[in-house]
C-alpha cells in the first residue's frame, strides 16, 4: 500500500511514522501534490497552532488540494481541528470538510486545567475506524480546543463539555486524541484506517 | 473522564538506566528502551527519561537514544536533563520526544521557557522543580538536582513559570524523595489547586496507598515514582488495580 503523510509546519509527524513502521507500514512524508493525490491513503498529522498552519497550508495550495481528496484521508488532533469549517484558534477559516465548529475549552471551577492532557474515554462509536474498539476505551489526549457535537461525529467524549473526539464524512475521517501515542487502541485504529476501503 | 496518570520515571546514564533490578520478562533492565517497553505493556501511563551524563560526548548519544526509544514506544514520554537551548529542544522533539522538562536553567534564565513555549508550544515544555520544606515550614526552590538551595518560594516560582508558558509542573519533594514514606501532600495540593496546568507528584512513593492520597487529598494530576517501581516493590498493574477499586480515575 502507497501510504503519504502530509508534511507542512506542525509537530509530531515523526511520530505518525513511528507508529506506522510498528505496524508493519512504511510511509512518505511529502507535501508533493502529485505523490499526495496518487497515494492509496492519506494521513494529516498535526500538533501546533491552527493559524500559523493554515496560512502554511494555503501558500502551498496544499488546503485545495485535501479537500480534494478521493481516498481515505485521516486527520489526526490539529488536523482534524483544520478539516473543521473554522477554528476558535485566533479565529481562524479552515478546510471546511466537516461543518463542526472547533471552540476553545473554557475552565471551569470544577475543571480547571486547559488544555486537556492526558487519557480520556472515547465512547458513542461509529463506523469502521472503531472497529474491534470497545466503548469505552482510553485513547490519550492533548488540546486546548475541541469541535463540537454534530451530524459528523462518530466518538464522543467528555472533557468540561461533550464533544467530538471523531469525526467522519464520505472520505475524510478524524480523531482528536494522538492514536500514535494511544498504546494498543491507537494501533487499532491505525490498523483500521489502513484496512478502510478506498 | 480523564484520568490520573501514572508515570515511571528511568534515570539515564551514557545510555544506561541507572537503576534498576532484573524483570524475568525483559532481557536487559539496563537498557532504557527495554525497561520503557516493558512498563508500557504494563499499562504505565506516560515514561520520562532524566538523562543523568554529565559529559558532552554522552550527552550526544541522548538524541539517538531518544529517536530509538520514540520508535518503540507507544505512549507519551518526556526527555530531561541539562536542556538549555532551543537546538537542545529542537533536537530531542524532532527525534521523536513528546515533551522536555527543565529545570535549573530555565530557573536562572526564566526567559527561555517562553522562547521554547512560543517555538515549540507549552503543551511540550514541563517545568521540574525540586522542593524542599525548611524549618521556617516554607517550600524553597533547590537547583542542580538539590545541592543548591535558593531563596524562591516553590509557589512563586511555578505560578511565574506557568505565566512564561511552561505546560505541566513535575513538582518534587526533596523532604519525601527516597523515604517510600508518602508523597508532600500540602504543597501537591497547594499547586495542583491553584494553577491552570497539570501538576506531577513525586517524591516519596512507596505504596499504593501513597498513590491513592495523593490524587485524593494531593489532587495531583500525575504521579511519578521510580525505585518503587524498578525494584518490583509495587506493580503497575496491582496499583492501577487498587486505585480502580478505591473510585479513583484510572486506565486500566
Amino acid at each position: 500500500m502507497n501510504l503519504t503523510i502530509i508534511q507542512y509546519n506542525a509537530g509530531n509527524i515523526q511520530s505518525v511514522l513511528y507508529a506506522l513502521e510498528r505496524v508493519g507500514v512504511s510511509a512518505t512524508v511529502t507535501d508533493d501534490p502529485a505523490l499526495i493525490q496518487t497515494s492509496d491513503k492519506v494521513i494529516f498529522p498535526g500538533v501546533g497552532e491552527a493559524s500559523t498552519a493554515m496560512a502554511y497550508l494555503k501558500e502551498r495550495n496544499l488546503d485545495q488540494l485535501i479537500v480534494s481528496l478521493k481516498q481515505p484521508v485521516l486527520g489526526i488532533c490539529l488536523g482534524m481541528q483544520l478539516m473543521c469549517r473554522h477554528s476558535a484558534e485566533n479565529d481562524t477559516n479552515c478546510l471546511g470538510i466537516f461543518d463542526e465548529q472547533v471552540l476553545a475549552f473554557k475552565a471551569t471551577e470544577k475543571t480547571t486545567k486547559v488544555p486537556q492532557m492526558g487519557w480520556n474515554n472515547i465512547r458513542n462509536l461509529k463506523t469502521d475506524l472503531f472497529n474491534g474498539v470497545s466503548e469505552n476505551s482510553f485513547a490519550y489526549f492533548v488540546h486546548g480546543y475541541y469541535a463540537g457535537l454534530g451530524t459528523n461525529t462518530i466518538a464522543t467524549t467528555d472533557y468540561i463539555e461533550e464533544y467530538s473526539s471523531g469525526l467522519h464524512k464520505n472520505n475524510f475521517y478524524g480523531v482528536q486524541f494522538h492514536p500514535e501515542k494511544s498504546a494498543e487502541l491507537g494501533e487499532q485504529i491505525i490498523q483500521n484506517f489502513l484496512a478502510l476501503k478506498s | 473522564m480523564l484520568t490520573k496518570r501514572i508515570i515511571a520515571c528511568l534515570d539515564i546514564k551514557d545510555g544506561r538506566t541507572v537503576k534498576g533490578v532484573n524483570f524475568e520478562q525483559i532481557r536487559d533492565a539496563g537498557d532504557p528502551i527495554e525497561l520503557g517497553a516493558f512498563y508500557a505493556s504494563q499499562g504505565v501511563d506516560e515514561l520520562v527519561f532524566l538523562d543523568i551524563t554529565a559529559t558532552i560526548e554522552g550527552r550526544k548519544t541522548l538524541s539517538a537514544l531518544v529517536n530509538k526509544i520514540a520508535h518503540r514506544i507507544n505512549i507519551p514520554f518526556t526527555v530531561g536533563g541539562g536542556i538549555k537551548t532551543e537546538e537542545d529542544v529542537r533536537v530531542l522533539l524532532q527525534n521523536g520526544a513528546d515533551k522536555i522538562s527543565i529545570n535549573t536553567a530555565a530557573f536562572l534564565d526564566p526567559s527561555i521557557i517562553s522562547r521554547f513555549a512560543k517555538q515549540f508550544g507549552s503543551q511540550c515544555i514541563v517545568l521540574a522543580i525540586d522542593a524542599k520544606c525548611e524549618a521556617d515550614n516554607q517550600w524553597y526552590v533547590y537547583l542542580n538536582g538539590g545541592r543548591t538551595k535558593t531563596d524562591k518560594l516553590v509557589v512563586d516560582w511555578a505560578i511565574e513559570a506557568v505565566g512564561l508558558g511552561v505546560g505541566e509542573i513535575l513538582l518534587t519533594s526533596m523532604n519525601h524523595d527516597g523515604t517510600k514514606q508518602g508523597f508532600a501532600l500540602d504543597i501537591t495540593a497547594q499547586l495542583a489547586e491553584n494553577l491552570p496546568v497539570p501538576v506531577i507528584a513525586s517524591g516519596g512513593g512507596g505504596t499504593a496507598a501513597h498513590f491513592y492520597d495523593v490524587f485524593t487529598k494531593g489532587k495531583a494530576d500525575a504521579a511519578l515514582a521510580a525505585s518503587i517501581f524498578h525494584y518490583k516493590e509495587l506493580a503497575i498493574p496491582e496499583l492501577k488495580q487498587y486505585l480502580n477499586q478505591k473510585g479513583v480515575a484510572i486506565r486500566i
